[in-house]
């Protein structure tokens, strides 16, 4: 193992397998031209570097890794080691970044960067809603262990009643708000009922019904929801009851300054940015908690989570209800924030993300979430701007068609190196107080 | 006389169309170990569950402290004080020995669960040690020290498993015929879900068909 030689042989047998699969879909390219006829090109130059990549790669890896794939499971017999010191400042580098986020957006932008929009927008509170929906899954699917598979309804249920409160009854997005979250968790009650009696594959298949429910209600109930033109101008957030948008009466106006869009955009990041908190708070503190306890437990093993006398109907009714509710809070900021809402947003694509996002952060972990998340939805955005892929693939390769692939590429590999997600060790809940030393007697002052 | 602390009367309980447990009757009475000894398949687990309802009973009646319990869920059943160390030990692996004794306490609260904690690390000096690690890192014989530890967080009136603690009202399911037997103040013996005999524990040893069933038998 590890040879050179070893490693070139499955280097080359990496190559040829690539070449094998290349030939029938990289190699021709079959288009039609003006009278209809197939022209085929051939695209040897890609196969053979594809196929060279392949190559490279596999011989790398196992130059590199003797052991190759097989070290895949980490051998972590202990979690009491302490935390490198970089991991313990994270958090606070990380708020502090997250706080300055839009102020650095403005400076890169201003200095010949990307538009503004782009930057707080596609990866500031896109990000952000979805680690508030991250965040909500995880407490049904990473915590308590139920695979919900149909977990857009929640953020569907949350956006259209937000949405159909603010325009039909003219309610503030701020009483709004917070209705939208109980109705989504009302539902979330409503759906936890079938699935009481469910186990594993059965839930996900129950839940993903559900989503599908609830999408085609949107479709066809068209004098309420639209159908698929669905709902527009949505009335945005307001601050203390002003506006932030150009018109006299708003904020800026009041104050004197000139109107500008980066106003509005930066309220609405710290906006998301303050839920996103919250939520990341809020399951923080569950998790503490008895009922937050048994939901972990019941992951773990449910039958002896009933012997304990742990009431797992009302765990899982209330799994539900809580994931949902942040899923309703972060349908109904979606709908604010976009003022536009259709069911095109509420798709199967959507809840397999948001389960992409859960898996891969590491079932349960939430610092995983947020960083799935990130890489995630800014990963999808960024390929399609990566011209450093122009170079290898040459001029007429398109990035943005690609993404999706490479993307999977990228998401295939994570699970074949980290197969327990990102962050697979679980931060326990209770932390003695006085630090037990190997032997001495810490606990013993109570006998 | 006094109420029994557990009495099964004529229970039946089946797995799909499968009869497990043929009217089957038991009692336990308070401050009493109780042992069941039977062979693999005759029904000793079938009838720990059964108590907790998982299988339900089918016919028969369960009293727990002159009570039915028969019709009751399986949490509602834990909640009377009743715990169990079920077999196959089942502790929560991904959680710390800590957590796991937590919820082993679940029924009572926080109330006690300092002075609880202390007096079951006091039995299993080894689980003290091991507060922090998960569960499932812990060795065979640990994480059944932690499955009997977990259930007597509950302050149990009625323990169901294997395990042996005196002052405390238990009923031992066993394989080991002649350790339970010694152990036990009575002991029912099970045959493929009936119960054919019972007696008291030292009786129940010096009877030949048990020394030849159970106890020489298994020594080949």
């Amino acid at each position: 193992m590890g040879a050179p030689a070893d490693a070139l042989k499955k280097a080359l047998i990496a190559g040829l397998v690539t070449l094998g699969l290349c030939f029938p879909i990289v190699a021709l390219r079959t288009d039609a031209n003006f009278s209809n006829q197939l022209v085929l090109t051939p695209r040897w130059g890609l196969t053979f570097t594809l196929a060279a990549i392949a190559a490279v790669g596999v011989f790398l890896i196992s130059l590199l890794r003797p052991a190759g794939f097989e070290r895949a499971t980490p051998k972590r017999a202990l979690d009491t080691a302490p935390p490198h010191p970089f991991f313990r400042y994270l958090p606070r580098i990380g708020l502090v970044l997250l706080l300055a986020y839009p102020f650095l957006a403005l400076a890169i932008s201003a200095s010949g960067g990307p538009g503004l929009l782009k930057l707080v927008d596609t990866y500031g509170i896109q990000i952000l809603i979805y680690v508030l929906l991250g965040l909500g899954l995880n407490i049904i699917l990473g915590l308590a262990g139920l695979l919900d598979l149909g977990f857009v309804a929640f953020y569907a249920v949350g956006a259209y009643s937000s949405a159909l409160l603010t325009t039909t009854f003219g309610l503030s997005f701020w009483i709004v708000l917070p209705l939208a979250g109980i109705l989504a968790a009302f539902w979330g009650v409503m759906i936890s009922l079938p699935v009481l009696r469910l186990k594993g594959d059965y839930i996900a298949i129950v839940t993903l019904a559900f989503a599908e429910i609830v999408r085609l209600v949107l479709v066809n109930w068209v004098p309420v929801t639209g159908g698929y033109a669905g709902i527009s101008s949505i009335p945005k957030p307001t601050l203390l009851g002003l506006s932030l948008g150009p018109e006299p009466g708003s904020l800026t106006s009041l104050l004197g300054i000139p109107f500008s869009p980066f106003y509005r955009l930066a309220f609405m990041y710290y906006l998301v940015l303050a839920l996103a908190l919250a939520a990341y708070w809020a399951t923080l503190r569950l998790r503490t908690l008895p009922v937050g306890r048994a939901w972990e437990a019941m992951r773990e093993d449910e039958i002896a989570c009933r012997s304990l006398g742990i009431n797992t109907v009302a765990t899982k009714v209330s799994a539900f209800a809580a994931g949902a509710f942040f899923g309703g809070i972060a349908g109904a900021f979606f709908s604010a924030h976009y003022g536009f809402i259709s069911p095109k947003s509420f798709e199967f694509l959507e809840s397999a993300m948001i389960v992409a996002i859960v898996v891969l952060g590491g079932l349960g972990s939430m610092i995983g979430v947020v960083i799935a998340a990130t890489v995630m939805v800014g990963g999808t955005e960024l390929l399609r701007e990566l011209g450093v892929l122009k170079a290898v693939f040459g001029p007429d390769f398109d990035p943005a068609q690609y993404r999706m692939l490479l993307f999977g590429l990228a998401m295939v590999m994570l699970m074949v190196w980290r197969p327990k997600g990102l962050i697979a060790t679980r931060e326990p809940t209770v932390r003695l107080k006085p630090q037990p030393t190997r032997g001495a007697p810490a606990v013993s002052a109570g006998e | 006389m006094t109420v029994p602390l557990l009495e099964i009367q004529d229970v039946s309980a089946f797995y799909g169309n499968i009869q497990a447990l043929k009217g089957v009757s038991l009692d336990v009475n308070r401050g009493e170990i109780v042992t069941l000894i039977g062979a693999n398949g005759a029904g000793k687990s079938t009838l720990m569950m059964t108590v907790f309802g998982s299988p339900r009973a089918r016919d028969g009646e369960i009293l727990f402290e002159g009570k039915p319990i028969t019709q009751l869920s399986t949490h509602a059943i834990a909640r009377l004080r009743i715990a169990q160390s079920p077999e196959g030990r089942r502790i929560f692996q991904r959680m710390t020995v800590l957590e796991n004794l937590q919820m082993g306490a679940s029924v009572d609260g926080s109330a006690h669960f300092e002075e609880d904690l202390a007096r079951v690390t006091q039995l299993f000096p080894r689980l003290r040690e091991r507060l922090t690690q998960r569960g499932g890192t812990l060795s065979g014989g640990e994480q059944q020290m932690l499955a009997i530890a977990r259930a007597l967080m509950s302050r149990p009136k009625l323990t169901l498993g294997e395990l042996n603690r005196q002052g405390m009202t238990i009923f031992l399911v066993e394989q080991n015929a002649f350790h339970a037997l010694k152990l036990a103040h009575r002991a029912y013996v099970m045959v493929n879900g009936v119960i054919t005999m019972s007696g008291s524990g030292r009786e129940l040893l010096a009877r030949p068909e048990i020394r030849q069933a159970y106890l020489e038998g298994g020594r080949h």
